[in-house]
C-alpha cells in the first residue's frame, strides 16, 4: 500500500497564493517523488479558497480539511523531466531542442526544438574565439572621443575629394562585411555561442566603421563619392555565398585580408590626423576578423585538409563572375592615386600611382603569406591571390 | 485506423469559442495523423447546434460542454457514452463571493440581494451556483435578483468573459454577490479586476465535472477507441503536442467519468432549462 505520509511540510503562515505561496509549494514539492506528499499549513483565509484550484491547473492532487484547520495534502507530480547538458563541454552536434538555453543550464523537457541550420562544431567552430571576443570588446571605440575631429585641416578640393571617394569606397565594403556575419549569426546553434558573439562584435564593428567613414566623407564639404557598378557586382557575391565556411575565407580571409594592407596604407599617406586616426582604428578592429577567419580556416582544414581545394574553387568561380570586372574601379584607382600622391600634378600623379601600384604588390604578397600560412601550396596561393576581386574585398 | 462508418475520418465536434481552437484542433489533427488515427473537426458557433450535429450522426465524437453533454443525455434518453476529459476537467468548484466589508455571511443572507452570474447557459457561472443557492433553500429567483452578464450566449459559458463581468459587477456594488469559478477568483484578483483583499468567499459549491468527448453508444467501439488511446498516450514532455495541450489547458487526458454532473443535471431540472423534456437515464 503506497506511503501518504508526507515526507515534506510546507509552512506559508497567513501568506496567501496571490501574495507569493506557489513559491514557497513549488519548492516544497520540487523535491518529492511523484506520489509522495507535502502537508501544507496555511493560515490565511484566502488560501483554502484558492489552493484546490492552483492544485488543479498545476495538475496535482489536493486533499484539503486536515487538522488542524488550514492544514492540506498536496500529492506530488514529480520533479519535471529535465534535458541536461555539459556547460564547459562543446558538443560535436548541437541538438535542435537544446534551443537558445545557455549551454550548461537544465532545460524542460517538452521545449521546442529550433532550426538552427548549423549546429556541427565542425561547420563554425575556431580556436582562439575567447582572445578574440575579449580583445574586441576590450577595443571597442568610440568615434566621438577617439577621433580628433577638431583637428581636420582644410585640405586641397581634390585631396579631399579624394578622400570622399576613398570613404565612400570603404564604407560599402564594410556594409558588406556587416551583413555577411548578420546573415549567418541567426543559423548558428547558440551551443556555439563564442562564434556568435564574435560575429556579433564584428557585425558592431562594421556598423562603427561605416558610420565614421562616411562621417569623414561628409566632413571635408565634398560629400560622398561614387559607387561603381563593379563594386557593388563583387561584394552581392560575397552578400549571396550560401556557405558558412566559403563566405568566411572569401570574406574574413582574402576580403578583409587585403583591406588590412589598404588601411596601411590609408593611414601611411593619410593627408590629416583624422584620416589617419580612422584608418589605425579600423586597422585595429579588421585583424580581429581576419584573425577569426584564420583560426576558422585553420580548424576546418585540420579536420578535412580537401577543403582547400574548395576555397580554392570558390576563389575562382567567383573570379569568373566577375570576369566583366578588369580591374578596380576607376572612382577608386583615381582618387588612391590622388590620396597617396597628394595632388593632381605630374609629379604627384606620378608618385601616387608608383604607391598604389606598390599597395597592389603588397595586397599579393600578404595575401599569399597569408594563404600559405593556411597551408595552400604556394603556387595555388598564387593563384588564389591573383583570382581575387580587383575591388579588395 | 480511426474511421467512422462511413470510411472517412473520425470527426470530431468543436464549438468555435476563440481562434484558437482552429489552431488546437488543427494542430491535433495533424499530430493524431502522424500516430495513424485520421481525424477531421467541424466547428460549430453553438453547443445546441453541436449537440444535434452529434445526434445525428454529422459528427461521430463531440467536444461537449457539461452542459451539452447533460442535453445529449435528456434528448436521446441517456443513449450516449463520454469517452474522454481532460484532468482540468475534474473537480471543478464555483465561488459564490461577496465584498469583503459585506453583511452577508450565509446564503440566506442573500434574500433580497442581487447575484452576479455569467451567461445564462453557463454550468460553472450559473447554472450550478444557482442551483446551490437553491439547495440551501432560497429560490433564487423569487428571492434575490438574478444579474445575467450574456455575454456570447450558445457557448455554455467557455469564455470567461460573462464571469469578469459579474466580478465587475460586484466590485463596482452593482451587485451584492458573485459566481466566478474557482480557477477565474484566483485569475481576477491577479490581473486586477478584484482587488486583493476586497472579497471574501461566501461558499463553495461541491465539486462537479466539466468537458467530455460525447459519443452516440450505438457508435462502434473500434471507431473511437484509436482516438481516445491516442490522446491517452500524449505526453505533456512532447514538444510536439505541448503547446496544443497548453493552449487546450491540460496537462493530461484521462478516461471519462460521468459521476461529476449530478448538480448540473439538478441545475437543468429545477430551472426548467430545456422546457421540461425527460430527465436524463443517466449513464
Amino acid at each position: 500500500m503506497p506511503d501518504s505520509r508526507p515526507k515534506q511540510k510546507a509552512e506559508l503562515e497567513d501568506l496567501s497564493l496571490q501574495e507569493g505561496a506557489p513559491v514557497l509549494l513549488r519548492r516544497a514539492l520540487s523535491g518529492l517523488a511523484k506520489g509522495e506528499w507535502c502537508e501544507v499549513h496555511g493560515d490565511s483565509p484566502e488560501l483554502a479558497d484558492h489552493l484546490a484550484a492552483w492544485c488543479r491547473k498545476q495538475g496535482v492532487r489536493c486533499e484539503t480539511g486536515g487538522a488542524p484547520p488550514g492544514t492540506f495534502r498536496i500529492e506530488a507530480a514529480g520533479p519535471a523531466p529535465l534535458i541536461s547538458m555539459s556547460r564547459t563541454e562543446i558538443a560535436e552536434a548541437a541538438e535542435p531542442v537544446w534551443g537558445i538555453e545557455p549551454r550548461g543550464a537544465r532545460i524542460e523537457k517538452g521545449v521546442p526544438e529550433f532550426a538552427f541550420p548549423l549546429l556541427h562544431k565542425r561547420d563554425v567552430w575556431a580556436c582562439e574565439l575567447n582572445a578574440i571576443y575579449s580583445q574586441a570588446a576590450a577595443n571597442q571605440w568610440s568615434a566621438a572621443r577617439e577621433v580628433p575631429w577638431n583637428k581636420l585641416p582644410r585640405l586641397p578640393v581634390d585631396v579631399e575629394a579624394a578622400v570622399a571617394q576613398v570613404m565612400t569606397f570603404l564604407t560599402e565594403n564594410e556594409f558588406a562585411a556587416l551583413y555577411v556575419p548578420a546573415r549567418f549569426i541567426p543559423r548558428i546553434h547558440p551551443h556555439y555561442r563564442e562564434v556568435v558573439e564574435v560575429l556579433a562584435m564584428q557585425v558592431v564593428d562594421e556598423a562603427r566603421h561605416g558610420e565614421v567613414f562616411t562621417r569623414r566623407a561628409e566632413a571635408g564639404g565634398v560629400g560622398l563619392g561614387t559607387t561603381a557598378v563593379s563594386g557593388q557586382l563583387s561584394l552581392k557575391t560575397l552578400l549571396e555565398e550560401p556557405d558558412f565556411t566559403t563566405a568566411v575565407f572569401l570574406l574574413c580571409v582574402m576580403g578583409e585580408g587585403t583591406f588590412l594592407t589598404l588601411l596601411k596604407f590609408l593611414g601611411d599617406h593619410a593627408p590629416d590626423p583624422v584620416t589617419a586616426t580612422l584608418a589605425r582604428l579600423a586597422h585595429r578592429d579588421e585583424a580581429r576578423h581576419v584573425a577569426f577567419g584564420v583560426e576558422h580556416m585553420r580548424y576546418v582544414f585540420e579536420r578535412e585538409p580537401e577543403m582547400r581545394l574548395s576555397m580554392a574553387s570558390a576563389v575562382e568561380r567567383r573570379s569568373q563572375m566577375l570576369a566583366s570586372i578588369s580591374g578596380l574601379s576607376p572612382y577608386v584607382y583615381d582618387a588612391l592615386v590622388v590620396y597617396a600622391g597628394g595632388g593632381l600634378s605630374i609629379a604627384q600623379v606620378r608618385a601616387g600611382a608608383r604607391h598604389v601600384a606598390d599597395l597592389q604588390r603588397e595586397m599579393d604578397r600578404a595575401r599569399r603569406e597569408r594563404l600559405q600560412s593556411l597551408g595552400f601550396e604556394p603556387g595555388l596561393a598564387a593563384n588564389m591571390s591573383a583570382y581575387h576581386t580587383k575591388n579588395f574585398m | 485506423m480511426s474511421k467512422s462508418s462511413a470510411g472517412h475520418a473520425l470527426r470530431i465536434g468543436a464549438v468555435a469559442y476563440d481562434p484558437k481552437v482552429v489552431t488546437i484542433w488543427e494542430g491535433f489533427l495533424h499530430y493524431l495523423a502522424k500516430h495513424g488515427v485520421w481525424i477531421d473537426y467541424i466547428l460549430y458557433s453553438n453547443y445546441d447546434a453541436q449537440v444535434e450535429a452529434n445526434l445525428s450522426g454529422e459528427v461521430d465524437v463531440a467536444w461537449n460542454s457539461p452542459l451539452a453533454w447533460v442535453k445529449s443525455q435528456i434528448i436521446s434518453k441517456g443513449g450516449c457514452l463520454a469517452i474522454g476529459m481532460r484532468d482540468s476537467d475534474r473537480d471543478l468548484t464555483t465561488k459564490i463571493i461577496v465584498r469583503a466589508n459585506s453583511h452577508v455571511s450565509s446564503l440566506a443572507d442573500l434574500k433580497g440581494k442581487t447575484i452576479a452570474v455569467g451567461a445564462s447557459d453557463s454550468p460553472q457561472a450559473t447554472l450550478i451556483p444557482l442551483n446551490w443557492v437553491a439547495e440551501s433553500g432560497l429560490d433564487p429567483f423569487r428571492d434575490c435578483k438574478v444579474l445575467y452578464h450574456n455575454v456570447m450566449v450558445g457557448k455554455h459559458g467557455d469564455h470567461v468573459g460573462g464571469e469578469r463581468d459579474a466580478a465587475r459587477a460586484l466590485a463596482s456594488g452593482a451587485a451584492d454577490a458573485a459566481c466566478v469559478l474557482d480557477a477565474n477568483y484566483g485569475v481576477f484578483i491577479n490581473e486586477g479586476t478584484l482587488d486583493p483583499g476586497t472579497t471574501r468567499v461566501l461558499t463553495t459549491t461541491l465539486p462537479f465535472d466539466h468537458c467530455n468527448f460525447t459519443v452516440r453508444s450505438n457508435l462502434p467501439t473500434e471507431q473511437w477507441k484509436p482516438f481516445v488511446d491516442a490522446l491517452l498516450g500524449m505526453s505533456f514532455e512532447d514538444p510536439e503536442v505541448r503547446a496544443l495541450m497548453e493552449m487546450e489547458g491540460l496537462k493530461k487526458w484521462l478516461p471519462a467519468r460521468t459521476n461529476g454532473y449530478a448538480q448540473l443535471e439538478k441545475a437543468v431540472q429545477r430551472f426548467n432549462f430545456y422546457g421540461g423534456a425527460a430527465t436524463s437515464a443517466g449513464s
